[in-house]
């Protein structure tokens, strides 16, 4: 990825004449300190781009990337939280969390630096309940944690891919968003083959049938439900079960499906105080 | 010179396309080539089906390049897990032989639904050339599907930019996440619980998949294609 590039094109997101010469500077200090990082975004539904203005552009992206940054940090602090539990993880699964929440905390650093670096207000951390008002208890029970991870992972998943469309406008950040999206797509097929594995859901695989949820508990429906269910076999406005021979499950684990904003804010929500 | 090597399982031929469908996907092509003949005029020169005759094939330009450019790569993809199944390694396992059956089968999805979504713009049946591979070793076979899914990931990963319609960009969006998840699995079958499933040799900088522009891709890819690939007229931004 070219850094150069990107420090080039953010740097033409200017404010106005005064600051534009901080925040340069302010983003050849994030790429010396970010090595390979590359601004990342999310999407909320993005206004459409009615005004061309480079300000309002920025604005709408900063935007964006707090929307993700919500999501990382419930991420961030629910993987910190679980493998610091001394009896949690099992020492067989323990390497696969740590490398989740190295990620997770990344994207975090990633996401701030980003939103400070295009001039915006990084959101605070929220405050979060991962009990669920005492439905879960996720740094006790194992297989608490694991289910909330695999509903995370699969949220994480969705929520990017459907706000790809509206970060076009960039293509330095698009590219990094996608490149987190797939991330969190391994992390999820990991998670769901690992509950698997801990006998938690032989119907478990690394990708999504249906709009299965599985063994997990009903308040996660949401996550494999919304507009455009997992169980979704149009695309492009096309049945694909027509031009094909591979079956119906098989055509709905070939697409994974997006989310949209409210509808990944509303699973969020179940673990915000 | 019409070759249907890649299709030696499951082909999109041995199933009619209902009439109905048909013309519904009809109108859907004819929507999206319209959509980009509105933006470049040299469409017509350079997405030509390319299905006869010798020499390089040609991509295309613009969306359809793009998407013609994902095609080869999911028709090399399904043309693998098609020969790992008709003639699976020595011990492979149920669980290998469960993921390995699923991944094949949506790679089918895959190529099938590019192949109709770019109509009479689609490139040709390419020739696989999977000499390289052992499909009696569990190392070979895994080892070149670990080295197919990272590269579809990052090669949809840097397509993306290059991709015109919001349509496609979200349908790019979700065939690559399923690589990623097929990657993820692959490679917890190579080294079981270690963190390799999404490893410091993919994921790089904070947290990041590895991005690949095309040419990278057809470079690595090349090597499993008999055909030359002419990406030339891909966009580049």
């Amino acid at each position: 990825m070219n850094i150069l590039g990107i420090i080039n094109r953010l740097g033409d997101v200017k404010i106005d004449n005064e600051q534009s010469q901080t925040r340069r500077e302010s983003l050849f200090n994030f790429a010396n300190f970010a090595k390979l990082a590359v601004p990342a975004a999310v999407l909320t539904s993005l206004p459409a781009f009615g005004s061309t203005s480079s300000t309002k552009r920025a604005a709408a992206i900063t935007d964006v990337l707090n929307f993700a940054l919500k999501l990382e940090y419930l991420e961030s602090e629910f993987y910190t939280m679980g493998v610091a539990q001394s009896s949690l993880i099992p020492m067989t699964d323990k390497a696969i969390f740590e490398q989740i929440k190295k990620h997770e905390v990344d994207h975090v650093t990633l996401l701030k630096n980003t939103i400070s670096a295009l001039g915006g207000t990084a959101v605070s951390k929220p405050t979060f309940d991962f009990t669920a008002g005492g439905k879960f208890n996720p740094f006790v029970v194992y297989a608490d944690f694991l289910a909330l991870a695999q509903a995370f992972e699969d949220t994480g998943v969705r929520a990017y891919k459907g706000q790809a469309a509206n970060l076009k406008d960039n293509n330095d950040v698009l590219t990094a968003a996608l490149s987190i999206h797939s991330v969190e797509a391994r992390h999820a097929s990991m998670v769901r083959r690992l509950r698997n594995k801990n006998g938690l859901d032989g119907t478990a695989k690394g990708w999504i049938t249906g709009s299965s949820r599985g063994t997990l508990p009903a308040e996660t429906q949401a996550v494999y439900a919304g507009a455009t269910s997992e169980d979704n076999t149009m695309q492009g406005g096309v049945n694909v079960a027509t031009i094909t021979t591979q079956n119906t499950i098989a055509i709905q684990e070939a697409f994974d499906e997006p989310l949209t904003e409210s509808e990944t804010l509303a699973i969020a929500s179940l673990f915000i105080v | 010179m019409k070759n249907t090597e890649l299709k030696t399982d499951d082909s999109i031929l041995k199933k009619p396309i209902g009439r109905a469908g048909f013309l519904k996907y009809s109108a859907v092509a004819i929507a999206g080539a319209g959509l980009m003949l509105a933006g470049c005029k040299k469409d017509d020169d350079n997405n030509n089906n390319n299905n006869g005759g010798s020499g390089s094939v040609d991509l295309g330009s613009d969306d359809i390049g793009v998407l013609n450019y994902a095609y080869a790569l999911e028709q090399l993809e399904a043309a693998f897990y098609i020969a790992v199944i008709a003639n699976k390694f020595d011990g492979m396992t149920i669980e290998e032989t469960a993921i390995l059956t699923d991944i094949k089968a949506h790679e089918i999805v895959h190529r099938d639904f590019l192949k109709a979504a770019l109509g009479t713009k689609a490139i040709k049946d390419l020739t696989p050339d999977f000499s390289t591979i052992d499909f009696k070793s569990r190392a070979s076979v895994l080892g070149t599907a670990k080295a197919f899914e990272d590269l579809g990931v990052s090669a949809y990963n840097g397509a993306g930019k290059l991709i015109k319609d919001d349509g496609y960009l979200l349908i790019a969006g979700k065939i690559v996440s399923v690589e990623a998840r097929h990657a993820s699995a692959i490679r917890d079958l190579l080294n079981p619980n270690s963190k390799d499933f999404a490893g410091d040799d993919v994921v790089i900088g904070l947290g990041l998949d590895i991005s690949r522009a095309p040419s990278e891709v057809l470079a690595i890819a090349g090597k499993y294609i008999k055909d030359s690939i002419d990406a030339s007229h891909l966009p580049t931004s």
